[in-house]
């Protein structure tokens, strides 16, 4: 190739490190102005409690740089994490049970998945229409209720490995197959071709509505796991929890650096987006700043994560 | 050039982007009534001079005087409130407003805190007719072709009483009608003492409607001159810094051997009765009007659109293309129109995008298979001579040149059989012209079937072996290259149109 040294651009750098230099000073500055926070037990508190977001996270993401969304995620978990448990305490068999939820957030994928390539709903609309139908089936399985009773699934909620906590295993070893999957599988280049030009993609030869159903039901796959890690972490199904879910999890993605354009994002931005969310939550709760503030600190966040992905892509067009 | 009084003069302009100079010691002067030419290839810094006159970028060294006076824009809106209005390669209107409210936006005529509606159209009526446009100014601008969208921003322009107004290559969406009228009214709008700067790589267009131009290369200021005073060869040497010989290669005749033959394809009010063969090492060219249906037959050709009838024979075999897959299987591959939109992913990397049709080649059970995949990149990047930094590098920062070489290479690392190609040059300079020129000759010479589809006739017929014309969704004559000229051409198309017209 004839090579014409071009600039490497700060915009450029920024995307590749950025947000793991934010990180690393994020954990310096934290580390100094609280000596609880260095301790074991709190760094892995960080990532316990990061594990079922960052799970929807990875799906959000998939979803994102191929030029979608799922409103649903944070219902849908709700729905996969009362069936998890409806069917446990109903038969006792965990890998029952764990299938179920599973198999719950793989067919609402689907679903939103069909709404949008067989009516071209908008993912935006059809997720909105599926976190309405999951809402409702959960208070119709529930009647509001918790359901109690799932004693069997408390070492993937509360076990450890190697001293590190089960969800955070979990968490790492989604992260890396989806990181795997979205780099070396003609899936992942479809992913992203879809989300960078969708046109381009059809012309290349490539059924993107197939693969839209596909990465629905992937998505779904992650999200009804992550139902299944909320149960055990609860230690029960609870229909009031996961709601809201889907905004932290855009949020971890958008503050990754996965462009809401479409075509640009990685889940390992996505895990350290989490990461930062949670670390700044975990700093503002040892200061004793109330949860209020804390949601002030994550939309500040969001906003600024989104101005600099615009600001480091306009730089790149005009340069 | 002497500088008059009223004239604007940018004096040692030079841009800075973080680690490269895109512009350095730049000087024009643009004068009332007169019409500048602005040339350079791609990349030359032709857009980021324009940019910085019309204030879109505000940090620059150099100076913009105007009576002696200096002038800095604050911004896009001061450049224009000042003046400044400048007509877009491609052009962003609001595509559910009308003409009046396109003309108006961000300056509506109020009445009271409600839109002056009735005002807003009637002193858009009155721009129209001074440009003899007859139509209803509460048309949609997405009824609008694009030559019309043209005439709504120089109703734009003339409405804020603009005293430089820039058109950035505004023909090469253009048929050559349409061209005529766009120059009809530069005519006019010199004759009102508007200062015009005339971009574009056409150089006959150039010679036509320019006054003096100014050529740029590499962010460097070459030289200006009238243009009584300068040939075109002079000026191609100019902007490409070495002679060019003649743009167009010579081509070897094509066999005998039938690859491709169409019969009767046709789909329902958009074209019909397309019947046509094509052989090994041919290259076909179809010309006609924009409009004329000729892209439609190629989309639908490789399975981007659908035909309602008609037969498809690749060798002597039918074939079904019911999507873009059936085609690429069948090694029939297309350089669409519109690089943008069809032809590339913009965000993603060269060696991504060359990957994207050819799963089949460089994966196995869905895995990428990064050991075939770059030496093949790499090969197929340095035969087609691709200038990026790597196979890393994102499509969309390139230059438009290299951005239609990745195209094709997209296509070429294949083995295909029939190469469309729709309008392979637009947009690009004259360098990467006669590159992409070259390759079309290389691969009919090396058995390839090529069909090309271009509105620029002198391109159409000196690469062809034979043309196809089409108008009005028809073929309305074919010949061979030598037994054919553009004014040949011109006859049939009009003709065709007319017989069409009368049924």
């Amino acid at each position: 190739m004839e090579t014409n040294k071009k600039k490497l651009s700060a915009a450029a750098i920024y995307r590749k490190y950025g947000i793991f230099l934010i990180l690393v000073a994020l954990f310096i500055i934290s580390a100094l102005i609280n000596s609880n926070f260095l301790k074991p037990q709190n760094l892995m508190n960080i990532l316990r409690q990061i594990s079922v977001v960052t799970i929807i996270a990875c799906a959000e993401t998939m979803l994102i740089v191929s030029g979608m969304i799922d409103l649903s995620a944070g219902l849908v978990c709700t729905l996969s994490m009362c069936l998890t448990a409806g069917v446990l305490a109903a038969t006792g068999n965990v890998l029952l049970a764990a299938g179920a939820g599973i198999a719950t957030g793989m067919a609402a994928g689907w679903f939103n998945g069909f709404l949008v390539t067989r009516y071209s709903l908008p993912p935006f609309i059809a997720t909105l229409a599926m976190t309405n139908i999951a809402k409702g089936i959960v208070q119709i399985y529930t009647n509001g209720q918790t359901i109690g009773g799932v004693e069997s699934l408390r070492w993937l909620g509360q076990g450890t490995v190697l001293g590190i906590p089960v969800p955070v295993w979990l968490m790492l070893i989604v992260v890396a197959v989806v990181a795997v999957l979205m780099r070396r599988t003609t899936l992942g280049l479809h992913i992203y071709s879809i989300g960078g030009n969708e046109k381009a993609t059809i012309a290349s030869g490539i059924s993107v509505k197939r693969k839209k159903r596909l990465i629905f039901t992937i998505s779904g796959l992650l999200i009804g796991l992550a139902g299944v890690l909320l149960t055990s972490r609860l230690m029960a199904g609870m229909p009031n929890v996961g709601a809201g879910y889907e905004f932290d999890a855009i949020t971890a993605a958008v503050v990754g650096g996965t462009s809401f354009l479409g075509g640009i994002g990685t889940v390992t931005g996505t895990l350290i987006g989490s990461v930062i969310v949670g670390l700044i939550n975990n700093i503002l709760n040892l200061l004793g700043v109330s949860t209020q503030y804390q949601l002030i600190m994550k939309g500040v966040l969001i906003a600024g994560a989104v101005i600099i992905d615009l600001k480091t892509k306009s730089n790149k067009q005009n340069a | 050039m002497a500088v008059h009084d009223g004239d604007i003069v940018l004096q040692n302009i030079r841009k800075e982007f973080p680690g490269v100079v895109a512009l350095d010691g730049v000087t024009l002067t643009l004068r009332p009534g007169h019409v500048l030419g602005l040339l350079g290839e791609n990349g030359a810094g032709k857009s980021t001079l324009m940019k910085i006159l019309s204030g879109t970028y505000t940090s620059y060294e150099g100076k913009i005087l105007f009576h002696g006076e200096e002038l800095h824009f604050k911004g896009e809106k001061d450049a224009l409130e000042k003046g400044i209005s400048i007509v877009a390669q491609e052009l962003n209107p609001i595509p559910e407003l009308s003409i009046a409210e396109n003309v108006f936006l961000g300056r509506e005529p109020k009445n009271g805190i409600f839109l002056d509606k009735k005002r807003m159209l009637k002193d858009t009526e009155a721009l129209m007719k001074e440009l003899r446009l007859d139509f209803n100014p509460s048309t949609k601008m997405r009824d609008l072709s694009v030559a019309q969208k043209q005439m709504v921003e120089i109703i734009k322009a003339i409405s804020r009483h603009s005293s430089v107004i820039i058109f950035d290559e505004p023909t090469s969406a253009l048929t050559s009608i349409e061209t005529e009228y766009l120059f009809s009214q530069i005519e006019r709008l010199k004759q009102q003492g508007i200062a015009l700067v005339f971009i574009s790589h056409k150089l006959d267009e150039v010679f036509r409607i320019c006054d003096s131009v100014a050529v740029l290369r590499d962010g460097k200021f070459i030289g200006a001159c009238d243009i009584n005073e300068v040939t075109e060869n002079e000026l191609i040497t100019m902007m490409v810094g070495r002679e060019v010989a003649d743009i167009y290669p010579p081509t070897e005749p094509a066999s005998e051997e039938e690859v491709l033959r169409v019969e009767n394809l046709c789909s329902q009010g958009v074209f019909e009765g397309i019947s046509f063969t094509l052989h090994k090492g041919e290259i076909l060219g179809f010309a006609g009007m924009m409009g004329a249906g000729r892209s439609e037959v190629m989309r639908s050709l490789f399975g981007l659109d659908s035909s309602d009838g008609g037969k498809i024979m690749l060798n002597g075999t039918s074939l079904r293309i019911k999507n873009t897959k059936d085609a690429i299987n069948a090694g029939i591959a297309m350089v669409t129109e519109d690089r943008g939109a069809y032809g590339l992913v913009g965000v993603r990397s060269i060696a991504e995008n060359i990957a994207l049709p050819s799963a089949d080649m460089f994966a196995k059970g869905g895995w990428l298979q990064k050991k075939k995949l770059d030496p093949a990149v790499d090969a197929i990047c340095q035969r087609l001579r691709v200038r990026a930094p790597n196979a890393a590098t994102q499509v969309g920062t390139l230059s438009g040149g290299n951005q239609q070489k990745v195209v094709l290479a997209k296509w070429l690392v294949r083995n295909v059989q029939v190469l469309i190609m729709d309008e392979p040059t637009r947009g690009i300079d004259v360098g990467a012209k006669q590159e992409i020129y070259r390759f079309i000759a290389e691969l009919a010479k090396n058995g390839m079937a090529v069909i090309l589809v271009s509105s620029e006739l002198s391109e159409v017929l000196s690469m062809s072996h034979k043309l196809m014309v089409m108008a009005e969704g028809k073929i309305v004559g074919s010949a061979m290259r030598d037994e054919i000229d553009q004014d040949g051409i011109m006859k049939m198309i009009i003709e065709g149109g007319k017989r069409h017209g009368n049924e």
